[in-house]
């Protein structure tokens, strides 16, 4: 596991996603109404829609291309569709931002 | 290699068959569906709600576009199958297309039966089974007085009663002595008809038509006791027939319908059929619950699954007419061995009848009050014996009667007929997935997805499983929230609401974020009340939106720059030409409103093409008045009467950049060929000699809409100026995400054309219009280009 800094927490739009690129692995980051910042992996299960594209609402993320729901802590589509993303931890210090990948 | 499986017909029965399919086996075939009409499967049940202007079209389709998209699905519409060779095991088209299958399942459903008689041919008169028929009816009904239904069954009730509402002089013509005769017995046939009298339909009973009059077009018809009416339009709804004319031209067997057995076989190998076209034991069927429970046995032998035989159906009717409420099921005629029992309250009009054999209930017939249909219906499916119930009784202290109580119901009990949903089913649902609406049950369970009778109850189950609260039908603008468009802007300004934030707090939405369907509503609703306060969210924009470039199924994006009317030359074609080659752009094309496309552009590459490029956005990607077609008018045409090109360049420059609810499609052509299709635009515009034709709400796209002529005008000035005030009454009163044809149907056409042909009215529209947008209409792409935060922030990709 490592911890990789990713930006500061300004340069995240609220509520509007940034895809990170870590080796092979795209990972969209959402900065939330309350400056809490999640990650979860930027490919929806469904059609590889860009999920970093997508509208937050809440602790979730609704994919740009079929509205596939996801939650943004654990990574799991929501009902009643099937099927999940990878979620990474993040640490915010110093309104430094961090994946733990 | 998956084995072809070919429906031919894109209808309830056949559809839901393939639903049943892939819910089990999602993988299995290779589908291609065969349809007539030029609409995807809907809900044909609905037909007379739409015709009652209760629904819309859309609101009436159940498998959009993107259903069959998402599984794979072959559609082959507007292009019926006309031979069929059962022997290569190859289909062909009206248009010629060849399709070969390894399993074919027959779902042509049915006609409504003409009368045979002199004058059925002539032009108005007409059936009433598909959205095309309903609209016909519509748009008769805005030009002429009288209509006559042939035939007082269900349907002919539902159509009269439509026709009526749009202010029709109606008269039902019936054979027979009472109403709805196959569901009804006499007294609730009577009860029903004086019910409608006083809604203010005509009758004429026990009539006989002989012919139907008149030369161009239907003016009366004429009874066989020698009497006549006088009427604009004959509606004939005496019944269906099985449409069995391509069966009919192979060695399938067809009697009235095309024969099946217990699992939906046809007399030839790998050929099954089902729904109205299918007969089986002799009976077909023309309501929707046998259709759903043939389309399961079907689906299960299709996947290989042990399937129950199919035993034919207990149907089951309701009438679609607010203040008449009726049920019938089952067996209804009092023949030896049936006696009844019947119970009429003149007090309150209510009207019950049990028809009983051997201590079973066998039919039922309720009407005034149909609360308790899905109790006896179950009495009747289990065929419960009735030597535990109270015959009759009258005046017992409220509260002693069996109880409409759904939490006493037991699980067995039937909830929707129509989809065969029992009780424990949606408490089930409910449980295991927290639902907390009737359309989460729908959409979980099918429960309420089709004739919707059972909505109340199924709120009525809800309520008890979620503990007493009380679930109302949901009427809100999405599943946030209960409020419609309407009440939520009453409220943004009585409220002086000016961001989404307090919208969502103020107005109770249970989800304070909201949804995709809600967010970029509530933020056009704000944009339009209050274009100063409140500040553009961007975030609750769709993605196309924030980023100015339609995003695209692999997750790049499309650059479409403007070209004002369509014209270009040759600079600009170089520059995009030397774009398109220094950044590898996959895709360059002509886009269907003549501008050019380059698709599979990378995010990141977005704003330096811009910068490149020095064009203004065409605003593809956006609710918004969208690129005007033109053609080339009279600068180079010999038929062109203006300067078409001249005109649109003119509207574009006058309006482009401009938020609208839905997109808002511009065509000028200049003359009545009308080579950019003005027709079918938003606001379309035919040049003629002595000036202009404006014609509005036109659609060319999923729902395709005639538009209607608004007036013709003089000058292009008052072109530009109709188009302003129409933009701005749309803006103001549109719901998010309505096309224009929706808007103006729902506001009324007449309403719409006083508002924009009242010189005052227009001017204010005028004002409002340049007073909401003032500052807003800059070249979105600039702006990204000069903000280098804006480019950081949402057009960049971290690489870490």
């Amino acid at each position: 596991m490592k911890k990789i800094y990713v930006g500061q927490l300004e340069e995240l739009a609220p509520r509007m996603g940034k895809e990170v690129i870590v080796g092979q692995q795209k990972i969209a980051v959402f900065r939330l109404s309350d400056d809490r910042v999640k990650a979860i992996e930027n490919v929806c299960p469904h059609k590889q829609g860009p999920l970093a594209e997508g509208t937050v609402s809440g602790d979730y993320v609704f994919c740009p291309l079929h509205d596939y729901k996801i939650n943004l802590d654990d990574g799991q589509v929501q009902e009643p569709d099937e099927g999940c993303v990878r979620a990474y931890e993040t640490i915010v210090e110093d309104d430094l931002v961090y994946i733990v990948v | 290699m998956k084995e072809k499986l070919v429906l031919i017909g894109n209808g309830m029965a056949g559809v839901r068959t393939i639903e049943e399919i892939l819910d089990r086996v999602p993988e299995r075939y290779q589908i291609t569906i065969i349809g007539e009409e030029n609409y995807p499967n809907y809900n044909r049940i609905m037909l007379s709600n739409v015709l009652q202007k209760k629904m819309t079209v859309s609101e009436i389709i159940t498998n959009p576009l993107e259903w069959y998209e998402e599984n794979q699905i072959e559609l082959i519409n507007h292009d019926p199958a006309v031979q069929m060779d059962t022997t290569n095991k190859k289909i062909t088209t009206q248009s010629g297309k060849e399709i070969s299958y390894d399993k074919c399942i027959l779902a042509t459903g049915s006609r409504a039966f003409i009368l045979p008689v002199e004058g059925a041919k002539l032009p108005g008169v007409v059936g009433f089974r598909t959205i095309d028929d309903t609209e016909n009816m519509l748009e008769a009904a805005q030009k002429y007085q009288k209509a006559v239904v042939i035939g007082g069954g269900l349907l002919g009730l539902e159509a009269a009663k439509g026709l009526l509402d749009q202010g029709m002089d109606v008269t039902v013509v019936h054979l027979e002595k009472w109403l709805m005769e196959t569901q009804l017995d006499e007294k609730a046939g009577k009860m029903l008809q004086a019910d409608l009298e006083k809604q203010g339909l005509k009758f004429l009973m026990e009539k006989a038509t002989q012919k139907i009059l008149g030369e161009n077009r239907v003016t009366g018809l004429a009874f066989s006791d020698g009497t006549t009416i006088e009427t604009d339009m004959v509606v004939m709804s005496i019944g269906i027939r099985s449409e069995t004319t391509l069966a009919k031209t192979t060695a399938i067997e067809v009697n009235r319908g095309i024969v099946v057995d217990d699992f939906m076989k046809t007399n030839i190998p790998d050929v099954f059929a089902v729904g109205e076209c299918a007969e089986h034991n002799g009976n077909v069927y023309g309501l929707v619950a046998p259709l759903f429970e043939q389309g399961k046995v079907l689906a299960d032998v299709l996947t290989d699954r042990e399937a129950k035989p199919y035993q034919g159906s207990t149907t089951f009717t309701s009438l679609k007419v607010s203040g008449c409420d009726l049920y019938s099921a089952g067996t209804i005629k009092e023949t030896e061995g049936i006696n009844s029992i019947e119970a009429f309250d003149g007090l309150n009009y209510t009207y019950k009848k049990i028809f009983v054999r051997d201590n079973q209930v066998i039919g039922v017939v309720l009407y005034g009050d149909t609360s308790e249909g899905n109790r006896y219906y179950n009495i009747l499916k289990k065929n419960e014996s009735i030597e535990d119930y109270t015959p009759v009784s009258l005046l017992h202290m409220v509260g002693e009667e069996a109880s409409a109580d759904v939490s006493e119901w037991p699980d067995d009990e039937v909830i929707c007929g129509c989809n065969g949903i029992d009780k424990k089913t949606i408490m089930t649902a409910i449980n295991e997935k927290d639902l907390t609406s009737v359309a989460d049950v729908t959409k979980h369970t099918k429960a309420g997805g089709s004739c919707g009778k059972c909505k109340s109850v199924i709120g009525d189950v809800l309520a008890y499983a979620l503990g007493g609260e009380v679930v109302s039908a949901p009427t809100g603008i999405c599943a946030c929230t209960d409020l419609t468009r309407d009440q939520i802007v009453t409220q943004i300004y009585a409220k002086k609401l000016t961001s989404s934030e307090e919208v969502y707090r103020e107005l109770d939405f249970t989800n304070p974020e909201g949804c995709p369907k809600c967010r970029p509503a509530i933020n056009f609703y704000l944009n339009v009340a209050w274009p100063k306060e409140h500040e553009d969210e961007k975030e609750s924009r769709y993605v196309n939106e924030r980023l100015y470039a339609n995003i695209q199924n692999d997750g790049t994006f499309s650059v479409i720059p403007r070209m004002r009317g369509g014209k270009t030359n040759p600079q600009q074609l170089l520059l995009i030409a030397k774009v398109a080659e220094k950044y590898d752009v996959p895709m360059v094309k002509v886009t269907g409103s003549q501008r050019i496309g380059l698709y599979g552009v990378k995010k990141e590459d977005l704003p330096k093409i811009w910068e490149e490029l020095d064009m203004k956005a065409a605003g593809a990607y956006a609710k918004a008045v969208r690129s005007v077609k033109t053609c080339v008018g009279a600068n180079f045409c010999r038929f062109g009467t203006q300067d078409s090109m001249g005109l649109g360049i003119k509207l574009e420059q006058r309006y482009e950049f401009i938020d609208t609810p839905h997109k808002f499609k511009m065509g000028v052509s200049a003359c009545p060929r009308s080579c950019v299709e003005s027709g079918v635009k938003d606001f379309g515009i035919i040049g003629v000699e002595n000036g202009f034709q404006i014609y509005v709400g036109g659609n060319g796209g999923t729902e395709v809409k005639e538009a209607v002529l608004l007036t013709t005008v003089e000058t292009e000035q008052e072109v530009i100026d109709i188009c302003g005030a129409m933009l701005q009454y749309y803006r103001e009163t549109g719901i998010y995400a309505e096309r224009t044809a929706p808007w103006i149907e729902r506001m009324g056409f007449e309403v719409v054309k006083e508002v924009l042909l009242n010189a005052e009215k227009r001017q204010e529209l005028l004002a409002a219009l340049d007073e909401a947008v003032a500052g807003r209409r800059g070249n979105p792409w600039d702006e990204v280009v000069e903000d280098h935060k804006t480019q950081q922030e949402l057009y960049t990709v971290g690489r870490v």
